[in-house]
């Protein structure tokens, strides 16, 4: 496979503030690639070196091999669509996407024969003399896409395009986006801080916080194995717990809660730099009133706060004897728990498998947390 | 509805009243027969006297449309790629360069009147047509820089990259993005810009020399050997051409909106 995007050691600094920090990641031909991120963690900085709209401080981005330092962003073969769309509103459908082919001096003909197939193609043949703003929100971002797509360029490059989008919408331009890529087979690198958008879309997908990489992986890696507590908490949903990390007599570790209540763990770890860890269980590994009477299993009785009812992504707010904090648990809609009140007391349980465990690391993913 | 109070009726009645009641009794007298201030008869002597017998006051407007015209265009220019470079670049004289070009705006007249005299004089730049023109270029260019500027500022900065982006040159970005997407704001800065030059005295009055009267000044010269009914049939066509222009700018606008 060739490589189509490769970024070397990209540095970018503003004044003192590193926004962008020793990032390196490389994109195969054909890939949907995503950046994924908190606001504000160099990930848009990063996007617009790459279109040219920033010269980095420091390291190398090449296309398809070629190094793109010296490089107008109207000279390189990559092209971004918008967070704001940025369509031009003086003009038409039609005139907003020829714009590009016009700046290369191609022929009326073969402009027109490009637009409409192009138009065709995402699912809005004959809309060429409608104004801007004569379209939806969705459509104006099929737009946007179709301007950029019809240069045929070796990366398509977007910045949170669907954050203007409302829910229902976004959702099922996830898929659009999804299916619209492997059909073009355009490689898309792609900028989020919405991990469900992410985890969708992408063959691959790097995380990335305070201007560092901190896992690239396909969205199951990141979700099963997370490299950092960060990863462990962005990516998915998960239960943090503040533990410290014990070593029992025969070498095994275990973690122990505030309360004094220890939990099973699975692995080993370094406790030199410390014993401060923090133990994370997705609410879907959680299980309610578990059955099989396990070894590896984790179990307490808890009493149930509140029933988040949510369709199929419904939960159960509860409180385990004894903690602080409460934990997050999946509800499954399959009539077995229906009879849960808030209120009710419960055994709640998980393999010690499916949790993982990191060095305390604070940061926040927003301020008001 | 609650009906309106009559106080309220008074003084709309009133104001309009305040507002019009001037420019009747202008029109009425320019159809005076006699040139005194009581009324005498109808007649167009005064109208006739105008278009075939005043060569100093037709030089004069000549001078005026002349100045309007040339310095609304070069002001224009000037302003219009101020705005845009104010708009699009970075640089570290941005916020004062905004605030000096607005000095103008807020200086009264006579300042800069008195200041551009001092600066011609001191060049020694003799006093012509051409130094109105360049005082009305000066005092016009603010006008259209910020009118170009507001347009700008309704739009993202990110229409410009955007258009950087899929290829066009900065030169390509200024002509097919930039001009197009501020022509109502350039348009309305030369109308605006040809009305002030038109209607200035103050400034004028310091900056022309012979043989360069325009309009305004024609007519305060004029008034000092008393009011002449050749000025009301003046103003009356004045009037007229007036409402002509802003009601075919409004339709130019509207049908620019529209397209």
């Amino acid at each position: 496979m060739q490589i189509a995007l490769s970024v070397k050691n990209v540095t970018k600094r503003f004044g003192d503030f590193v926004a962008v920090d020793d990032v390196s990641l490389s994109v195969e031909d054909g890939k949907f690639f995503s950046i994924l991120g908190p606001s504000g963690c160099g990930k848009t900085t990063l996007l617009r070196m790459i279109a040219g709209f920033y010269e980095q401080s420091g390291g190398t981005i090449e296309l398809r091999g070629q190094d793109m330092t010296d490089v107008e962003p109207n000279k390189r073969p990559v092209n971004l669509v918008f967070q704001n769309l940025a369509l031009f509103p003086m003009m038409n459908v039609y005139e907003n996407i020829a714009f590009g082919l016009r700046r290369r001096g191609e022929k009326s003909p073969a402009i027109a024969k490009k637009v409409n197939g192009l138009l065709e193609r995402v699912g809005l043949p004959g809309a060429g003399k409608k104004t801007i703003d004569q379209l939806s929100g969705g459509q104006r971002q099929r737009i946007a896409i179709a301007r950029c797509l019809v240069l045929d360029p070796t990366v398509l490059l977007l910045d949170e395009p669907l954050g203007a989008l409302d829910a229902k919408l976004r959702e099922h331009m996830k898929v659009e986006l999804k299916k619209l890529q492997a059909q073009v087979g355009t490689t898309f690198v792609y900028i989020t801080h919405d991990q469900s958008e992410a985890m969708v879309m992408s063959d691959a997908v790097a995380v990335m916080n305070a201007g560092r990489f901190e896992q690239i992986g396909t969205p199951q890696e990141l979700y099963h194995n997370p490299a950092s507590s960060f990863v462990a908490q962005f990516v998915g949903n998960n239960n943090k717990l503040r533990a410290v990390m014990h070593k029992d007599e025969r070498g095994g570790f275990f973690a122990r809660y505030g309360n004094g209540m220890d939990f099973k763990v699975d692995g080993a770890f370094d406790l030199s730099g410390g014993d401060a860890y923090d133990l994370f269980v997705r609410p879907e590994s959680l299980v309610i009133n578990p059955v099989e009477a396990k070894q590896e299993l984790n179990v307490m009785p808890a009493a149930v706060k509140a029933i988040l009812f949510d369709g199929g992504n419904s939960r159960l707010l509860v409180t385990p004897d004894g903690f602080a904090d409460e934990l997050v648990v999946a509800l499954p809609q399959t009539k077995q728990f229906d009879h849960i009140r808030a209120g009710d007391r419960v055994r709640i349980g998980w393999d010690a498998s499916k949790s993982v465990c990191f060095k305390r690391a604070d940061w926040k993913i927003y301020d008001d947390e | 509805m609650r009906k309106r109070s009559s106080f309220s009726k008074a003084v709309f009645i009133g104001t309009i009243v305040f507002l019009s009641l001037p420019l009747l009794v202008l029109v009425l007298y320019s159809f005076n027969e006699s040139k005194s201030g009581s009324w005498t008869g109808f007649s167009l002597r005064w109208y006739v006297k105008l278009f075939t017998d005043s060569p100093q006051l037709w030089r004069a407007f000549g001078n005026s449309v002349i100045v309007a015209l040339s310095s609304a265009l070069v002001a224009t220019m000037i302003g219009t790629l101020g705005a845009v470079a104010v708009n699009w670049y970075k640089f570290r004289l941005r916020k004062y360069l905004r605030t000096i070009t607005f000095l103008p705006m807020i200086l009264p007249e006579i300042i800069i009147g008195v200041s551009l005299l001092v600066f011609f004089s001191g060049i020694g730049l003799k006093l012509s047509l051409f130094t109105v023109f360049v005082a009305h270029v000066s005092f016009n260019l603010p006008f259209v820089f910020l009118l170009v500027l507001a347009r700008l500022e309704e739009f993202d900065f990110s229409i410009i990259e955007a258009a950087r982006d899929l290829g066009a040159s900065e030169t390509q970005t200024l002509l097919k993005v930039i001009l197009p997407i501020s022509m109502p704001g350039i348009i309305s800065g030369f109308l605006t810009a040809v009305t002030l030059s038109l209607e200035d005295f103050v400034i004028t009055f310091f900056v022309t020399g012979p043989g360069a009267t325009t309009l305004p000044l024609y007519v305060y010269s004029a008034i000092r050997f008393g009011v002449s009914p050749v000025i009301n049939a003046l103003s009356v066509v004045m009037i007229l051409g007036t409402v002509a222009l802003t009601w075919s700018t409004r339709n130019f606008l509207k049908y620019i909106a529209a397209k």
